[in-house]
């Protein structure tokens, strides 16, 4: 039972981190219908950016929670700006275009951020500091959850809740849902739609900074390529889900952790991968539009 | 019809010329012992085959200087064979009838498979520096064949030797990254752990390269109760699997290969990396010989050594040293010197064992202690070691 628990929580603070990121493929792609594979290294920007401000802050002197908090915000704000100025310059000009010009535009993103990045730093790995805060106490309850998993879950849960209100109840959101129903019908009632793309981006990034720094504080190194994976597979957990659908995308991403915990835990890790896209085949099967996502008829 | 004639003349002119060259050719071959040097000396792996073609040239030099083999000179026949196999039936026919001695080649494995029967019907010792497929030694059908690079399953022996010998575990995790060279070395720990009985392998996985996390699988590990974990594969992995077991609080020990014998390792995995055991080359840089012959190349290329030079060093001096131990540059004895009569080489003081693999060539064991790799005393790196059939 011990063992099974701790392939549960193993499984959770991994879907945690997948949900993270695929809730900004999801919401991207709800609201103009574009897979955003630059998503990934945004993620990865975030984990950067915290490591370099990290670097500093501990070098200045700081230490514990502040270093934390201000090398999360730092990694928030860079990320975002990316974020934004990669839909300004690779999505915007090319919103009339046919839907596969906006596609091959983020495929050329991701490759052109990963570079820039392993250019500007290293193509090494780095180690990355443990940022968050131990909390013995947990281990103590031998519950098979150790500090970090319990931190990313908690962060991962309080970040969801926040985005769920502010698509509920904001005018924010109430634009955005209104851009992802029928983008031309929102521009005649008078919603900026720009600044409502805008803000769906910096909101995703901001959550894929918030990833980039928890993982890369519970694995502990980093390198320009690890967005690669982590996009594929959040993309994976966004498209099992139902892409487009926010919920779904979480449902999707715990879903996919769980599987790769059990798969590896009773089976064996060389068919971790094996059993994750096996499920989605199965489901995409049986569910052709995902978990929660909707079936929408193609008006003709 | 001029300009046939004078094309008959050169036809001849060329003959009459390359008949010249024969003549002298087999003139020569009285009095100088000739070392066939055979390898990529052009193409994409050009740069695995020059160095121990530049090795060679080195220690012939130093052999002449010193009044030759047998007192004769010493000669080089290098032929090219671009680590093909194909072309290596070739380079080793012209080498046969080209008079040579001993062969010191080929560079690739698989040319040297190729070219080893050609030089055993011959009655021909070749020495490779490089080619590292345990078959070529352990198989037992090339008794000519020896080499001065340790075998590729020389490092699972040493890792699986010692986890059940010195850190005396009886129940080991073996892990690795599914490429080639981490599989390749967990496959061969496995199989020596199993020959042996000391121990049981508890668990053999392959984990994903780059995965967000490997909890799942430090989880088995846990579970399986395994005391050591052998793994295959490289540092960014093993880093990441060392932080979580240790975070977990777990002791087991960790003993991995060459590809995590990396500071990176260290730098990324800092505290978690204590402990953490690795085989690497056995370290010769404290050698005076080797000194001296990257000091040599230095002079004579002005320019580092590449791979394996040192190997093909120590392959030729080997070559040439038995020889003259043996008087006689006949099969049979230049054979028995190399196995009975140790040398002085760059890498260290070797003789072969009776499958043609040099003693005391290979890997050691090294220890992360205070955030550096210590070589550790206890390392018993002998790839002569009982073998086993495949």
């Amino acid at each position: 039972m011990d063992y099974f628990l701790e392939l549960f929580f193993g499984g959770l603070t991994r879907g945690s981190i997948y949900a993270l990121i695929a809730l900004g493929y999801t919401m991207v792609y709800g609201i103009i219908e574009l897979i955003n594979f630059a998503h990934g290294e945004i993620y990865m920007i975030g984990a950067f950016t915290a490591l370099i401000v990290s670097s500093v802050l501990a070098f200045a002197g700081l230490s514990g929670l502040s270093v934390l908090f201000l090398a999360a915000a730092a990694a928030i704000v860079y990320s975002a700006a990316h974020g934004f100025t990669v839909e300004k310059i690779g999505y915007k000009p090319l919103r009339q275009a046919p839907r596969l010009s906006p596609l091959i535009s983020a495929i050329g993103m991701s490759i052109f951020l990963q570079n820039y990045v392993m250019l500007a730093q290293t193509s090494d790995f780095l180690p990355f500091p443990s940022l968050l805060p131990d909390l013995p106490f947990l281990s103590d309850l031998e519950i098979g959850i150790g500090s970090t998993e319990a931190i990313i879950l908690m962060t991962t849960a309080v970040s969801m809740v926040l985005l769920t209100l502010l698509i509920k109840f904001t005018k924010m959101g109430k634009a955005m849902r209104a851009t992802a129903q029928d983008r031309n019908m929102a521009m005649l009632v008078g919603v900026d739609v720009n600044r409502t793309i805008s803000y769906t981006f910096i909101i995703g990034s901001t959550l894929a900074a918030i990833g980039g720094v928890l993982i890369a504080s519970h694995i502990g190194r980093i390198n320009f390529y690890i967005g690669f994976i982590a996009g594929i597979k959040a993309f994976t957990a966004a498209v099992l889900g139902g892409i487009g659908s926010i919920p779904g995308a979480v449902l999707g991403a715990l879903v996919l952790g769980w599987t790769e915990s059990f798969a590896t835990g009773y089976v064996s890790s060389d068919y971790e991968d094996v059993f994750a896209f096996l499920l989605l085949v199965i489901i995409l099967i049986v569910r052709p539009s995902g978990l929660l996502g909707r079936s929408t008829a193609q008006k003709v | 019809m001029i300009v046939k004639s004078s094309a008959r003349v050169f036809v001849s002119w060329v003959i009459g010329v390359g008949l010249i060259f024969v003549i002298t050719g087999f003139a020569a071959a009285a009095d100088t012992i000739k070392l066939g040097v055979a390898g990529a000396h052009s193409g994409d792996l050009a740069s695995y085959g020059l160095p121990t073609k530049r090795a060679a040239e080195l220690v012939v030099k130093e052999f002449n200087a010193k009044g030759g083999v047998l007192g004769k000179k010493v000669e080089i026949l290098a032929e090219d064979d671009v680590c093909k196999p194909e072309v290596a039936t070739n380079t080793a026919t012209r080498l046969v009838s080209g008079g040579a001695h001993v062969v010191l080649g080929h560079i690739c494995s698989g040319a040297t498979k190729t070219a080893l029967g050609i030089y055993k019907d011959a009655g021909i010792i070749a020495m490779s520096s490089s080619a590292t497929n345990p078959e070529l030694t352990q198989s037992g059908k090339y008794p000519n064949f020896f080499r001065t690079i340790a075998s590729d399953d020389a490092q699972a022996r040493l890792d699986a030797g010692f986890a059940m010998d010195v850190l005396k575990v009886k129940k080991i995790a073996v892990l690795h990254d599914k490429g080639d060279y981490g599989k390749g070395l967990a496959e061969y720990a496995r199989s020596f752990i199993e020959a042996s009985n000391k121990a049981k392998v508890v668990l053999f996985e392959g984990i994903t390269p780059g995965a967000v996390d490997y909890s799942a699988v430090v989880n088995k590990i846990k579970q399986s109760g395994a005391e050591a974990v052998i793994y295959g594969g490289y540092h960014p992995e093993a880093s990441s699997i060392v932080i979580q077991m240790r975070k977990k609080r777990m002791n087991t020990y960790f003993i991995s290969d060459d590809g995590v014998k990396d500071d990176t390792f260290i730098k990324v995995a800092g505290k978690a990396a204590e402990g953490v055991y690795a085989s690497g080359p056995k370290d010769t840089t404290k050698n005076p010989l080797a000194i001296a012959a990257i000091a040599a190349h230095k002079k004579a290329y002005n320019a580092d050594p590449g791979a394996f030079f040192l190997n093909g060093y120590a392959a030729a001096q080997a070559l040439l040293t038995a020889i003259q131990k043996a008087k006689s540059t006949k099969y049979a004895d230049v054979a028995k010197a190399l196995r009975t009569e140790p040398v002085d080489t760059p890498l260290g003081r070797i003789k072969f064992d009776k499958n043609g693999d040099a003693i005391g060539v290979g890997f050691s064991m090294y220890q992360v202690k205070n955030g550096v790799y210590v070589e550790t005393s206890t390392a018993a790196s002998d790839p002569a070691a009982p073998k086993k059939k495949r």
